[in-house]
């Protein structure tokens, strides 16, 4: 780990967190030469008259908190079980859908919530469990494979979160459901950003005062000599499904919440992708075993970084992707351990050579 | 012994096929699959039948392709109103298949062409890709009748198509937007999902105009695919930048509610009077309703209800006669904010 050789250099490159933040210093770059305007945040005030900042970074800061919210959940089930969820969109439709019906009721248009927001969103944590508890299960007990497992409520998610809610698109009127999304009167920062912490600071008390990290670690190097120290791989598999549905609910509140409203078939489209891809990016085996929780959630944002830069070069709609894949590709076969360890030595070589070089002199 | 039985059991069924594919080796299509061709020689019996028997009281079979009613309002209205329809009441033994993926459409009317429906009614998620699948639907003497969406493909493969017309749609749009007298056109256009006859048709009008006028400006050209939660990042994005605009332009009410979602935030006026016209389409009840609170400037209808055209052709080929115009246009409206009712509201939202 990196506390034993702080001071080595070449270590950097070996180092997990290395990729997904020099991703984003070479993002960061790339804009500072092409438009430093990038940079630029300003106060302004929204429709409402509260006080709100808004610039490039505020952006990327708001709608690359669920997905950061997301990678958590994420990187414990890549870790423990080898395998991803790809229902997480599906799973926001369900739990966004629980969210609205449990506000509205029946009526589509209420004037006024059925309950209190915070007891909505706890049914809708259970619903996100739940669904999480399904995956779960049979990742573990039956022995499924993950992405083959979740792709049956990948499938079928949506068209459950539509049946929620009787096929109505509820919207609701009360200005404080939109806090959750937007912004909290008073309070410049995006909600959604201080949700993400909340849950970055849950997780982190989590994996420091249990050893739930350990567990999650040592299950997924290897379920069997882990039983044999007396785990129980399938309950650590089944709990970190269960944990990414916590995520997931997280996630739906925020995103019914950004427009009050939901479309169910459009609502978190290929989220799943981007969390999976954020987990890779933060330098985590995809086929499970040790993680980095921190170099996940900045693959998150450095995710949302790439689609704000992206858009901001107004880059050809139908180019989109294409772009995208090409920032993908140097990126992951950058974060590949061989080319990492490529580096690494070029690095050392250049600075044994460097030395020499002095030394003559 | 399991074994035994198992393999006893597997040669008499190869022995079947091969039979069954030198029976129907007679048959004069090409196919070579056994399963197929025997299909086909039941079909053509089955199709053949219902002109006579439909007096009988023989329900029509359709097969109904269409997108996944979740997709949006306008789906869901559509859906409900085929679902009203199509039922056994009215004489119909109606299936449903629906997707968005255009691949998945084409393998469900493979399945309704094998199962041997009367007719086709088809809502493609593409406009490309569906010869060879209608033209086998022809040679099964299935009758197709498109609804809502056009597609590229030789009009005899189809009897009559039951469409919006989604460039008169844009250029009612259009003109109503030319009809605003401003100085200069700064506009977002938020466009739909790339490829399909909604965006090609609502964008075409705009990016017309666009070239043909030194006043109109497009700020950015963005597809949000119909989601609201792009078409929100979209409008972020052009404010953060600082580039002014005084137009959105989007091709669905959701988009538009996303992109209100980012002025909001930015506190940037919208609506009659107010700094950016807001234009959408489909009439969606709330997005009527945003109208009426003069919070949105424009909203185009997109009419969902074909039902009745579409039940209306059916009798006519039932009985005989023949369709005089193969391509069917609804009549549709665009609502203006400054001159919208309560009344319209109720009578046309989805």
């Amino acid at each position: 780990m990196m506390q034993k050789n702080k001071f080595q250099i070449s270590n950097i490159f070996r180092n997990q967190i290395f990729i997904p933040l020099a991703a984003l210093i070479l993002l960061a770059l790339f804009n500072l030469i092409m438009d430093p305007s990038f940079f630029k945040i300003t106060m302004g005030q929204n429709a409402a008259g509260n006080p709100v900042l808004s610039g490039y970074l505020i952006t990327i800061l708001d709608y690359g908190s669920e997905l950061a919210i997301l990678a958590i959940g994420m990187t414990l089930v890549t870790a423990a079980s080898g395998g991803q969820d790809i229902s997480v969109g599906a799973g926001i439709a369900i739990t966004g859908s629980v969210i609205l019906r449990m506000l509205c009721g029946r009526n589509s248009r209420p004037d006024e919530l059925q309950m209190p927001i915070i007891c909505a969103f706890l049914i809708a944590v259970l619903a996100g469990m739940l669904a999480g508890a399904f995956n779960g299960l049979l990742v573990s007990w039956f022995k499924i494979q993950p992405m083959v497992a979740t792709l049956i409520l990948f499938t079928a998610g949506r068209s459950i979160a539509a049946w929620i809610n009787n096929n109505e698109l509820p919207i609701v009127s009360e200005p404080s459901f939109g806090y959750y999304g937007n912004f909290i009167p008073g309070i410049p920062i995006p909600t959604p950003f201080f949700i993400a912490v909340a849950v970055m600071i849950v997780t982190a008390l989590l994996l420091k005062f249990t050893n739930l990290g350990l567990y999650v670690q040592a299950v997924g190097i290897n379920a069997k000599s882990s039983r044999l120290n007396g785990l129980n791989p399938t309950f650590i598999k089944f709990l970190t499904f269960v944990l990414l549905g916590v995520c997931v609910a997280v996630a739906g509140l925020i995103k019914v919440s950004r427009l009050s409203t939901i479309n169910y078939s459009v609502v978190a489209k290929d989220i799943e992708m981007d969390a999976i891809l954020a987990v890779a990016l933060g330098g985590n085996s995809l086929s499970g075993g040790k993680f980095n929780m921190t170099a996940s959630i900045i693959g998150a944002y450095v995710i949302q970084f790439l689609t704000t830069t992206l858009y901001k070069f107004n880059v050809k709609s139908t180019a989109l992707p294409a772009y995208k894949a090409i920032v993908v590709i140097l990126l992951v076969v950058f974060s590949a351990p061989v080319v990492r360890e490529f580096i690494s030595t070029k690095w050392k070589q250049l600075r044994s050579t460097d030395k020499i070089a002095k030394e003559v002199a | 012994m399991k074994k035994k039985l198992l393999s006893a059991i597997m040669s008499v069924a190869m022995a079947a096929t091969l039979l069954v594919g030198c029976g129907g080796s007679t048959a004069p299509a090409t196919e070579t699959a056994a399963p197929a061709t025997t299909e086909t020689t039941e079909e053509k019996t089955e199709t053949a039948a219902p002109a006579t028997e439909d007096a009988g009281g023989k329900l029509i079979k359709v097969g109904i392709i269409n997108n996944d009613p979740n997709e949006s309002g306008y789906r869901t209205a559509n859906d409900k109103d085929l679902k009203a329809t199509f039922c056994e009441a009215n004489g119909y033994d109606a299936q449903f298949a629906y997707s968005l993926k255009n691949d998945e459409q084409i393998a469900a009317a493979q399945k309704f062409v094998q199962d041997g429906v009367d007719y086709l009614l088809l809502s493609a998620a593409d406009t490309a890709g569906w010869d060879s699948v209608l033209k086998d639907a022809q040679n099964e003497g299935i009758k197709v009748i498109l609804f809502d969406r056009t597609i590229d493909a030789d009009p005899s493969l189809y009897e009559a198509s039951i469409v919006s017309d989604m460039a008169k749609e844009g250029e009612t749009a259009v003109t109503w937007l030319a009809g605003q007298n401003l100085s200069e056109y700064n506009v977002i256009h938020i466009q739909g999902v790339m490829g399909s006859a909604a965006q090609k048709g609502r964008s075409g009008a705009l990016d017309s105009k666009v070239a043909a006028e030194a006043n109109w400006n497009i700020v950015t050209q963005q597809t949000a695919e119909w989601n609201a939660d792009n078409a929100q990042q979209i409008v972020q994005s052009v404010i953060d930048a600082g580039t002014p605009f005084n137009v959105i332009y989007a091709e669905n009410d959701d988009m538009a509610k996303g992109a209100v979602a980012a002025l909001d935030k930015a506190n940037i006026s919208h609506g009659v009077g107010k700094d950016v016209i807001v234009m959408g389409f489909d009439c969606n009840k709330w997005a009527l309703e945003e109208l009426l609170a003069q919070n949105w400037n424009y909203d185009g209808q997109c009419n969902p209800f074909q039902s009745s055209y579409i039940d209306e052709i059916i009798k006519k080929l039932e009985a005989g006669e023949s369709i005089p115009e193969k391509t069917i246009i609804m009549d549709e409206k665009g609502f203006d904010a400054s001159t919208i009712t309560q009344e319209d509201v109720d009578n046309y939202g989805i």
